[in-house]
């Protein structure tokens, strides 16, 4: 039993070892500037079609999914507010991350993958650069950047899709309605869990691709490996996590 | 020659690492001297690989004392590590190429990147330039590693080593792989360096070749070209290590090299 749990355990504690490094570098030089716009463009900028296209359709499937519980209740002019709760709260961030721990989380687990195995993290070392330093802090503070970004345009999209919905294919309520109650139904909590837990996804995403990528072996099929370690392991924890933060907002 | 008197570059006294639990390196004590050369022989997985990162500490010791430069580097912080490393020239036996930089931006890095050998960028253009005409690739500045041929990169692997005048380099496998020809190139770019820098070398091969050319040659700076060890000037300063299973099967000169009778020694020996 002791065995069993020996391994994900020195896992967990290597992965907090790498974190603590990470987040403490954050504050301390050297910055790589450079480094950290490429990331930037490449999360941001190269997420956006995935980004727009899943909030879109989210927010207008919710409409579509609502407005037959909505109208046994009468209730079809409350469409804005629920999926302005639903999307902000819930569905924008979590569906965000899932996109960009597909994309990222994978993307970088599997070129710091590739350069451990071709002993290009050990030349960086040899040659006078802290890897943790030039290649996972300029992650971690890109995705931390954009991924709270990405979300509200996801956020924002949804509510479009909603709207187009409900006001053009199923005529449940009027724009001016729509908009209105999705406006009012957002409190100061909500706003503040929807940029709170992107952010921390963002931290788990980036650390996670990282460090499944840093610690691969075993040549091309190692970096394989660590490329889909690394999404499964960082998918489960936006899961996990949106519920332990929800659950914290839902008590305060 | 008596090379008992020259001071030690890199020492290992009994030192053992594992991965795990399985032991790879096992009470290994061995020492470079000055201007020394140590051609390390060994069967794949005998560690070889494992004994050169030690040396850079990329890897840390389980057990025993790592010197580098005289300076006991055994509980070394990582921090601390970057000024040692800067005075080790390293070729990976991956390569350990920048493959997002272009092969100038390679060869610079060390210059750009250790806090101890910060120059003026023109010096730096100079001396990367110089490093790359050193293995006769000044033409190929703005390529990308992936552009290059496999014997061109072990190539501009080399001028990353020596672009920081390095006093200890460190090669890995620098042949495996190549066709002979391009092998003996690469050889005899190993010797310039080693002579005109005098540095120290350690070297791990496959082919029992390369430690004959490091043994038995010299590059002579006047004449710009190889010479039989010995005819002009001192003698080369050569020894021989074979590595067993984590330990050391053989250490020791060129004559006793050709004469151990140990059958695992002598399959890396020419005969
Ligand atoms: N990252 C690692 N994790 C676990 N074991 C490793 C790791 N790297 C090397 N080993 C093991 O350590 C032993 C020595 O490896 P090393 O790379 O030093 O061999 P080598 O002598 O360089 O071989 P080759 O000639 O094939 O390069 C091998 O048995 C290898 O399986
Ligand atoms: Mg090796």
């Amino acid at each position: 039993m002791l065995d069993i749990l020996k391994a994900p355990v020195l896992t967990f504690q290597e992965f907090i070892g790498l974190s603590a490094r990470a987040m403490s570098g954050v504050v301390r030089k050297p910055y790589y500037w450079d480094d950290v716009f490429v990331q930037m463009d490449l999360i941001g900028v190269g997420s956006l079609p995935v980004v727009i296209l899943t909030g879109f359709f989210s927010g207008a499937v919710m409409a579509l999914q609502m407005s037959r519980a909505l109208q046994t209740y009468g209730a079809t002019s409350q469409v804005g507010q629920i999926v302005a709760i639903t999307l902000v709260r819930e569905m924008g961030p979590v569906l965000t991350a899932l996109m960009v721990a597909g994309r990222n989380s994978s993307g970088m687990a599997s070129e710091l993958g590739s350069m451990k195995v071709t002993e290009q993290i050990d030349a960086m070392r040899a040659l006078g650069t802290d890897p943790v330093m030039k290649l996972v802090k300029p992650r971690l503070i890109a995705t931390a950047f954009v991924l709270p970004l990405l979300t509200v345009l996801a956020d924002f999209l949804g509510l479009v899709g909603g709207w187009i919905v409900a006001c053009s294919m199923l005529a449940l309520t009027t724009g001016s309605q729509y908009w209105n109650t999705a406006w009012r139904a957002l409190e100061y909590n909500d706003i503040a869990q929807g940029l709170l837990k992107p952010f921390v996804f963002a931290i788990v995403l980036s650390l996670v691709g990282c460090f499944y990528g840093m610690r691969a072996s075993g040549g091309t099929q190692g970096v394989g490996r660590a490329t889909t370690q690394a999404v499964v392991v960082a998918s489960v924890w936006v899961v996990v996590l949106t519920f332990v933060i929800g659950r914290v907002f839902v008590t305060m | 020659m008596s090379g008992e008197t020259l001071p030690c570059i890199l020492s290992f006294e009994d030192v053992t690492f594992g991965f795990e639990d399985e032991p790879v390196l096992r009470n290994v004590t061995f020492s470079l001297r000055q201007g020394e050369t140590l051609i390390v022989h060994g069967a794949a997985g005998s560690g070889k690989t494992v004994l050169l990162k030690i040396a850079l500490g990329l890897l840390r010791a389980s057990r025993g004392t790592v010197r580098v430069f005289g300076r006991d580097v055994t509980g070394l912080r990582e921090h601390d590590w970057f000024d040692v490393r800067s005075r080790i020239g390293v070729l990976f036996q991956e390569g350990g190429l920048f493959d997002s930089l272009s092969i100038e931006d390679n060869v610079a890095y060390p210059l750009l990147n250790q806090p101890l050998l910060a120059a003026p960028q023109a010096e730096i253009d100079q001396r990367v330039r110089e490093s790359l005409d050193f293995v006769e690739l000044g033409h190929t500045l703005d390529k990308l590693p992936s552009e290059l041929s496999g014997g061109m990169r072990r190539r501009v692997g080399i001028a990353r080593a020596i672009v920081t005048q390095p006093a200890l380099l460190l090669y890995d496998s620098p042949t495996a792989g190549l066709d002979p020809i391009t092998a003996n190139t690469i050889m005899a770019l190993i010797l310039k360096g080693r002579d005109v820098q005098r540095a120290s070398t350690m070297i791990v091969t496959h082919r029992h070749q390369d430690g004959e050319i490091l043994e038995r040659y010299r590059y002579d700076e006047a004449s710009a070209a190889l010479r039989p060890a010995g005819a002009k000037g001192s003698p080369s300063f050569t020894r021989y290590m074979v590595l067993d299973q984590g330990r050391i099967a053989f250490i020791g000169s060129p004559a006793e090299f050709d004469l151990c009778a140990d059958p695992l020694v002598a399959r890396f020996a020419s005969r």
